[in-house]
């Protein structure tokens, strides 16, 4: 076990360098010039910005600069925020990010649980058909719409009420974070739905179950400590992808309504092209992406010790 | 006992009549047996009817509903459907002298009835006025509340001396105005505010409500292709303005002719991508699959660390890397992108497969019968994974589709002036509170799209592959 996770661990290091490697190149690659704006540099002013960003050196030492900064967690200056360090804008809104996240897996995750739950409970039922419906329109229908709709919903009840029931854009208080965070995990809520639901299927059928009703057991303590506890393993299995969804579906839902989170400040980086900010976040969300995935196997593992780690 | 007499008779073999054992039915092939399943399967049925559709609507609609998806119809911005589009037929402007055409009435009044070409107004004195400030606004104004729009002020002191004569001098507190500013046929509502001698406001008003009708000029007519000739028309002709079936968008521009457009840069980017992705990801699996040992390990973890970077997150650095110039479309970029980064789930699984059938009898014999290398992928390792091949493909058409909407709205996508269905939501929900129709057909057909291939690749998976088959 140990061994294994030292030996994921330095894989997600080896695919972190890689990302590093690929996002400097990438961005280094783009046509134009990051100093190009709409103000004419004069030659010192230019040799001078130049000099101060690191520009001056041959790419392959700029590269090893970035690699060493890397290394001593230092993403640089942002281009576009005279002397904002990137390591700020990312400690200053990344927490942001990781809040609406949080919540939005936990919406996700309860609600999969108890939807799947109930439409395999339900079977073929009334409730089993409509909650598959609805699980239907939840994959189907992109993340932004559910944000429009579920603020164009908010503006009308706020209207017909006559008062701010939930504040329809912005952040900071609990009723700021509830819709924007069920609006991001509706998505990944259908999706571990309809996971939960075949997982539940395929659990009451098996031998276990049959021993449990055999013994007596009432019905629910078979459904509570048996089938239930046993579906939500395959859940588990797909957190990793869940939480990498959530993670870019709130750049979307951060810009509608306008959370000021890291998505959101991605987002306007590159619609502004503020290479340091780019470099620095893709380089932040790549490694919290690749870590998350390891943390979610070593999980599954230890959850389930039926699954061999090799 | 008695004896038995046999004659030849009793040796003759007896004659075959018929097989009681007939096999009832003809044999089916995989294919034939999968289509068999797959027409059994409502869902899967309906979903296979909306694609027929989508692709019809796509391929078909163009020369059926032939508007120029970037022709702008400046008469009718963001129309929603089935608007009323009656326009009254009017001469040309004429400078206004300010004499009223229609009997003036206390407050503020109309000295002509309110067209989109103008409106204009004419007004009493309120009590110790130095001065008026004109407003218009869209909405009813509560107690309170802001009047809307400044359109108009006029501020002196001075009433105007015997010796000037009434119109001469600019100077003089003029009561009346004429409103041209972007007209549109629907309700307004009129303030004109008093100015004391500091030019604040005094608390008086005259307000007036009014319905602006749509008018057209035979010129512009004519010029919008309404008419053949400008002189067949007569002022009080009543026409129709241009149809738009789904209403239009912001700049004026045709909501189905350009939902089509759309569809053509959505489908295609949707159905292109997994296309190639998938042809790239079958040649690496089949290859990894059947060179095995060390090959295959070097390609395997190639593809381990391709799967390992954040999707989304390099779908925008690769277009940003790639530069997107002005005028182009920005198609390409991308589908080169989400080729470069989702092929590897199609190589795992062919490679899987292969793995699997490598170890057949068939393949055996094949190859004691002397088939070679290429003609064992090529004969029987590819076309019995093609199964497999298909229902991914068939998966990987509403990621593909939601990638460019994603990519699209948040502006990383397909540049304007290309439609694509992402980059219409971009645009419709700026406009999402007055016109929602703007946001709502576009995502309605990427859900709709979306939705018909995800109970396709339900229906082939159930259809095509026993062993992925859903418990329902």
């Amino acid at each position: 076990m140990l061994r294994y996770s030292l030996k994921r661990l330095l894989q997600g290091l080896v695919t972190v360098f890689f990302i590093a490697t690929a996002t400097f190149f990438a961005m280094h690659s783009v046509p134009g010039d990051p100093l190009a704006s709409d103000k004419a540099l004069t030659e010192r002013i230019r040799a001078n910005l130049e000099a101060k960003y690191g520009l001056d050196q041959p790419l392959m030492t700029q590269y090893g600069i970035f690699l060493g900064n890397l290394l001593q967690g230092d993403f640089g200056i942002s281009y576009t925020q005279e002397n904002r360090r990137v390591n700020d804008i990312i400690r200053e809104h990344f927490p942001v990010s990781a809040t609406l996240g949080i919540l939005a897996i936990a919406f996700a995750g309860l609600g999969g649980v108890l939807w799947g739950a109930l439409t395999a409970l339900y079977r073929n039922r009334l409730p089993d058909v409509l909650i598959m419906l609805a699980v239907i329109l939840g994959i189907s229908v992109p993340s932004f719409v559910f944000a429009a709709l579920g603020q164009l919903l908010l503006v009308q009840l706020n209207g017909v009420l006559g008062f701010s029931v939930l504040p329809v854009a912005g952040w900071g208080t609990v009723a700021h974070m509830l819709v924007p965070s069920l609006v991001l995990g509706l998505g990944t809520m259908a999706y571990l739905t309809r996971l939960m639901r075949s997982s539940m299927l395929e659990i009451v059928g098996s031998d276990f179950v049959r021993t449990a009703k055999s013994k007596g057991l009432s019905a629910r303590r078979i459904f509570t400590h048996h089938q239930l506890r046993n579906a939500i393993l395959p859940v588990v299995t797909v957190l990793g992808p869940a939480i990498a969804a959530i993670t870019t579906g709130g750049f979307v839902v951060e810009m509608v309504f306008a959370i000021p989170g890291l998505g959101r400040y991605f987002v306007q980086a590159v619609q502004q092209l503020d290479y340091t900010v780019i470099m620095g976040t893709t380089v932040f969300y790549g490694a919290f992406l690749v870590f998350m995935v390891i943390v979610v196997d070593l999980l599954y593992g230890w959850i389930d010790p039926r699954v061999r780690l090799e | 006992m008695a004896e038995t007499a046999f004659t030849a008779d009793d040796f003759r073999p007896a004659a075959v009549t018929e097989s009681a054992q007939a096999v009832a039915r003809p044999s089916l092939s995989y294919w034939q047996d999968a289509w068999i399943r797959l027409k059994a399967n409502r869902r899967a049925l309906f979903s296979l009817y909306l694609v027929i559709g989508l692709s019809l609507f796509t391929l078909v609609g163009p020369l059926i509903w032939t508007v120029d998806p970037s022709l702008q119809d400046l008469e009718q911005i963001s129309q929603p459907p089935g608007a009323d589009r009656d326009a009254t037929v009017v001469a040309p402007h004429r400078p206004w002298d300010g004499a009223p055409e229609l009997p003036l009435r206390s407050g503020l009044s109309l000295a002509a009835s309110p067209t989109t070409q103008s409106v204009r107004l004419v007004w009493e004195p309120l009590p110790d006025a130095a001065g008026y400030r004109l407003y218009r606004n869209l909405f009813p104004a509560a107690g309170g509340q802001a009047l809307g729009l400044p359109l108009f002020e006029t501020f002196n002191l001075r009433e105007p001396s015997a010796g000037e004569r009434e119109g001469a001098t600019p100077r003089k507190n003029q009561r009346r105005f004429e409103d041209r500013l972007d007209l549109k046929p629907r309700s307004y509502y009129y303030s004109v505010a008093a100015l004391d001698a500091q030019g604040q406001m005094t608390g008086d008003v005259h307000r007036l409500e009014l319905t602006v009708t749509r008018v057209i000029t035979a010129q512009e007519a004519e010029a919008m292709g309404l008419v053949e000739d400008a002189s067949l028309l007569n002022p009080g002709d009543r026409i129709k303005l241009r149809a738009h079936p789904l209403g239009t968008d912001y700049l004026g521009r045709d909501l189905l002719a350009r939902l089509m457009a759309g569809a053509r840069v959505s489908l295609f980017i949707g159905i292109a991508a997994p296309l190639l992705f998938i042809a790239f990801g079958v040649i690496y699996g089949a290859a990894a699959g059947f060179l095995g040992g060390w090959p295959d390990q070097a390609l395997m973890r190639f593809s381990d660390f391709v799967v390992a970077l954040p999707f989304l997150l390099f779908m925008i650095l690769l277009r940003v890397a790639s530069g997107v110039q002005p005028g182009e479309s920005g198609i390409t970029p991308m589908v080169l992108a989400m080729v470069l980064l989702s092929w590897p789930a199609a190589a795992r699984l062919v490679r899987g497969q292969i793995l699997q059938i490598r170890e057949e009898g068939y393949i055996s014999a094949s190859r004691l019968l002397g088939g070679g290398a290429p003609y064992l992928v090529l004969r029987h390792m590819i076309p019995n994974t093609l199964g497999v091949i298909l229902v991914t493909m068939t998966f990987a058409v509403p990621t593909a589709i939601f990638t460019e909407a994603f990519l699209s709205f948040i502006g990383m996508g397909v540049a304007p002036p290309t439609p694509s269905w992402g980059s219409m939501c971009n645009e419709g929900i700026k406009t999402m509170l007055t016109t929602p129709h703007e946001l709502i057909f576009p995502a309605l057909f990427i859900s709709v799209t979306v939705l018909a291939f995800n109970l396709l690749g339900d229906g082939l998976r159930d259809a095509l592959d026993a062993r992925m088959r859903s418990a329902e």
